[in-house]
């Protein structure tokens, strides 16, 4: 028979545990419905980007060349993966880090370095020896992720791809936001920028308009502005995929502790069940032992 | 009527009906209204004006793109922001350490763009910000 007071000390600790839980989970839906509000106003300047940068490859000269467009070899891979900086957020960085190891074993011939965003994802490919070109820390744990560090990030692969020319293809994987209680992990191909043929664009200005003939004026040449704008449709990408990221971690963090607030109640009403078996089953043997001594007499 | 509207990479700005635009281009001011042809242009640090029902209002913006097409206008921009918006106080403060930089510039060209720009940036938030 377990004893009573081992019995007692696990409802106060598992007490304890269910109220850090709840504490949690309430943290990440105040931070939560900050971090969705800014994905959800940060989308209309990456579409109108993705429109603007279709338009103009699709009119851009055919022989036009820029570096971020231009595919080289396909030998050295940089892979951007973007976790958490902490822990506590269910399965969040496990499909993440999951999703990077395959992605790792499917390109097991080429020559890969990682660039890994926040402390889970470092922490973990440091220890199995992975080369990292470079380490961010600390970007997404504070809460709010300005633009202006994901434009360091931003330059710095742009860094490496068309200065050092060290890579010859960038990947990155995120959780992109779908809803509160569902992420999705995302594997996109960042650099050499994909051309939109104009096949593409032609369709997609159909499907909405009748195709509107009248060219453009071009204030600057079209080549001037398309390489103006490449670059900054790069940090706008990496922008997005951080706040997608953070916005998936606080909804995360809260289904978790959602469900291990719910499991620690379970867990205490059994454990007081069975404190109250006992004390019970102890106040009954005492009675029994009374009663069968007063008899004895 | 021309819909406006103006986006950074934070927020939405502004998305409203309005009868004229004029936009800092990087070569010069470009004034839109409605029916205006197909045009994108770069733009430059400076004052963007719209008019409404009558009324005149004024943004700063900075860096970024202008795209007009069948009487939209939308605007790309790396900041914008509306007068009332603006922290005159830090625009000063900017202003002066940028003028101390390029006044004692020896660093490299790029350098020297980068205060060049936060020199402009401020001289238009603090010309806004006064309600010129």
């Amino acid at each position: 028979m377990a004893n009573l007071l081992d019995i007692r000390r696990r409802l106060k600790s598992v007490k304890n545990t269910q109220q850090i839980t709840k504490a949690l989970k309430m943290v990440s839906a105040a931070k939560l419905k900050r971090a969705q509000d800014r994905v959800v106003t940060a989308r209309p300047f990456a579409n109108k980007m993705t429109e603007v940068l279709s338009e103009l490859a699709s009119r851009a000269d055919e022989n036009f060349h820029h570096p971020l467009l231009d595919a080289r070899g396909d030998e050295r891979y940089l892979l951007v993966l973007i976790t958490a900086d902490k822990g506590l957020c269910g399965a969040f960085n496990t499909n993440l880090i999951k999703a990077a190891r395959a992605f790792l074993a499917e390109n097991a011939g080429k020559q890969i370095e990682m660039l890994p965003v926040g402390r889970k994802g470092r922490d973990f490919f440091r220890r199995r020896g992975v080369p990292f070109a470079d380490e961010y820390v600390g970007l997404t744990g504070k809460g709010r992720v300005e633009f202006s560090e994901a434009v360091d990030v931003a330059r710095d692969i742009i860094n490496r791809f068309t200065e050092d020319e060290t890579i010859d293809k960038v990947f990155i994987i995120f959780n992109e936001f779908k809803s509160v209680l569902q992420q999705r992990v995302m594997v996109e191909q960042l650099l050499p920028v994909a051309r939109v043929s104009v096949d593409e664009s032609e369709a997609v200005a159909a499907s909405q308009q009748p195709i509107n003939f009248v060219d453009y004026i071009y204030e600057q040449p079209p080549e001037e502005i398309f390489s103006r704008l490449l670059p900054r449709f790069v940090e706008t990408q990496i922008f997005r995929a951080l706040l997608e990221s953070v916005a998936s971690e606080h909804g995360a963090r809260m289904t978790a502790m959602d469900s291990a607030s719910k499991n620690a109640g379970e867990l205490i009403s059994s454990l007081t069940l069975n404190m109250n078996r006992i004390r019970q089953a102890a106040i009954t043997n005492e009675i029994i032992e009374v009663v069968s001594g007063a008899a004895a007499l | 009527m021309l819909q406006l509207e103006i986006v950074t990479p934070e927020r939405r700005v502004i998305s409203e009906s309005v009868d004229m635009v004029t936009v800092p281009g990087l070569n010069g001011e470009l004034g839109i209204l409605p029916g205006h042809t197909q045009l994108i242009s770069q733009l430059r640090t400076g004052v963007l004006t719209y008019t409404q029902a009558g009324a005149t209002y004024k943004l700063h913006v900075s860096g970024g793109f202008v795209e007009v097409s069948d009487d939209r206008v939308s605007v790309l921009a790396e900041v914008a922001e509306r007068p009332e918006e603006i922290d005159a106080a830090r625009a000063r403060i900017a202003h002066e350490h940028a003028e101390k930089t390029l006044s004692a510039w020896s660093g490299t060209v790029e350098d020297f763009e980068i205060a060049r720009a936060k020199l402009e940036r401020s001289i238009v938030r603090l010309q806004l910000a006064a309600g010129e």
